[in-house]
């Protein structure tokens, strides 16, 4: 290999990497806004205590406790999806859910 | 004429049952009777009440239009009685409340210690809403605390009083914290990150005296003959079915009042839910106590569904809970321990018998410190998991534990050194179509 060539594939390695993790990052940026954009917060009743932090911490008020407490999907219009919820259930009674949206 | 309903409690046995009676008899009188000034609330979010994560109104799953919508009349009074043959309760006001069907919810009252000095003001328990109040109240004033007791309770009130006290003393009478349900690698974390937040471990430790001054909390004095200097001692040794009025009225008890899958007493017409429940578990053929809040939530459905007239059976689930141990989340679910905890007679608030029924089993571990899984597995199936920090596996193993999955491809995989309990587990799982 000519100093030429051996720098050229030292270039098309890095470069490989580069666009893979670009790729990588990309791709579960894109996972993560599916899940938000497509996804409703779906409680499960059984591990719910009625603490109330989701309903607390929900920037748009929403009752997300409620929905716990009847074991519905947060499927107000208006949900940000903003995960706030999710996140701060001490007892990970939340998750996202994907739904179909097509589906009454 | 409709049915009347007597609903003793105000936790969410009562609320539950209420809830299932109204869906199934529009007309009956529904009343929740409780002498709890604060009817309705989050018992398990007092914790995040005590921490200051939670503000007080936050604690009230249900407003007024609530209580209006399914037509519940409240009543905040005593009951002084029951008179199961006369189908009535007396009140300690005198009043006399004929019912048709009767549900007893009336909890689990914390264990007073039995210590010289356990009257002073300044020696509390976390029951209540107004337990709660109190003690952030005195802790505000408080330069030194001192909690006494195990399992749960007394973390959430040691974790609730470090951010207002300026030392906080925990006292262990053993040399484990939760000895009985917690492994020692378990323990140990909890107890390491407790003192690197500043807290004071007192191992071996047992109290002999609270000592006053002038009427109020001075210290404690240990058996092995130290003095700690406190303004408050809180206290968090178990609770005890509150079983007087079932007692007295000559219903058949044992550790709580014994009800079978119907959630029906021995008495006609009356059905006891929640912690003061001890149900018979038609499987085992055993009658055990949960303190847990979801048994509560789902006794309360099935008695509530009876007392309507429905024939509804309480299938005990496998006991699970999830809670924040210094600053941990930790899941624990079945069979993982074994034996009795020095610091708790009896059972703690959170609590469940089961858990402590392990037995000989296998038991493997993963992970170290504050992520950390360990498994009890049985011949065919797992038995009970405690999950530290990471909760990945929490709904998967919850599942499996719960079903009772035969794990037979997977358990020889456990006991090879160096495997990764997490992936095993987890590919298991999605084999298996679980939702993780």
């Amino acid at each position: 290999m000519t100093g030429y060539e051996q720098a050229l594939a030292r270039c098309l390695y890095v470069w490989d990497n580069v666009a893979m993790s670009l790729k990588d990052l990309l791709q579960r940026d894109h996972n993560r806004r599916t899940a938000l954009v497509v996804g409703q917060v779906t409680p499960e009743a059984g591990r719910c205590v009625q603490c109330g932090i989701c309903s607390y911490f929900c920037p748009i008020n929403i009752d997300v406790r409620r929905h716990a407490w009847l074991g519905e999907p947060v499927q107000e219009s208006h949900c940000l999806t903003c995960g706030e919820c999710v996140a701060r259930c001490p007892r990970g009674v939340l998750h996202f859910a994907r739904v179909d949206l097509l589906l009454p | 004429m409709s049915t009347r309903y007597l609903l003793v409690g105000s936790g969410v046995a009562a609320i539950a049952a209420a809830e299932a009676i109204r869906s199934l008899d529009a007309a009956g009188a529904i009343t929740l009777i409780s002498d709890d000034p604060h009817g309705y609330y989050s018992r398990p979010g007092l914790a995040y009440y005590l921490t200051g994560e939670l503000p007080r109104a936050a604690l009230f799953p249900w407003n007024e239009q609530d209580f209006a919508r399914l037509r519940l009349q409240r009543l905040q009074a005593r009951v002084a009685a029951v008179e199961p043959e006369a189908h009535r309760l007396l009140l300690s006001d005198g009043a006399v409340l004929p019912y048709d069907r009767l549900l007893l919810a009336t909890g689990a009252a914390a264990l007073q210690p039995d210590l010289p000095g356990n009257h002073l003001p300044e020696v509390v328990k976390l029951d209540s809403l107004a337990d709660a109040e109190r003690m952030i109240k005195l802790a505000k004033r408080a330069r030194s605390a001192v909690v006494v007791g195990g399992g749960i309770t007394a973390l959430e009130i040691v974790e609730g009083l470090h951010p207002y006290c300026r030392h906080v003393h925990y006292l262990l009478r053993g040399a484990r914290y939760w000895s009985n349900v917690l492994d020692e690698e378990e323990a140990r974390t909890v107890l390491a990150r407790l003192a690197a937040a500043g807290v004071q471990i007192h191992t071996h430790s047992e109290i002999t005296q609270i000592e006053e001054r002038q009427g109020h909390v001075a210290a404690v004095r240990l058996q092995k003959g130290e003095r700690i200097a406190c303004d408050l001692v809180a206290v968090a040794i178990g609770v005890v079915p509150r079983l007087e009025l079932a007692r007295a009225a000559g219903l058949q008890v044992d550790r709580g009042i014994l009800a079978d899958d119907t959630l029906r007493t021995s008495a006609a017409d009356v059905f006891a839910a929640g912690d003061v429940a001890q149900v018979l578990d038609s499987r085992s053929g055993r009658a055990t106590l949960d303190t847990l809040w979801n048994t509560a939530r789902a006794h309360g459905e099935v008695a509530g569904r009876n007392m309507a007239g429905a024939a509804a059976r309480y299938l005990k689930p496998v006991p699970f809970n999830v809670t924040r141990l210094a600053g941990i989340t930790t899941t624990v679910i079945g069979a993982v321990g074994a034996g009795r905890d020095a610091d708790v007679q009896g059972i703690a608030r959170g609590d469940s018998d089961i858990w402590r029924s392990r037995g000989d089993a296998l038991v493997v571990e993963d992970g170290e410190t504050v992520n950390r899984l360990r498994l009890v597995v049985g011949p065919q199936h797992l038995l009970g998991a405690v999950l530290m920090g990471d909760q990945r596996l929490s709904r998967t193993l919850q599942h499996l534990i719960g079903t009772a999955a035969d794990i037979t491809p997977i358990r020889e995989l456990f006991t090879q050194p160096g495997v990764n309990l997490y992936n095993v587990l987890a590919e298991f799982a999605q084999s298996r179509m679980v939702e993780p």
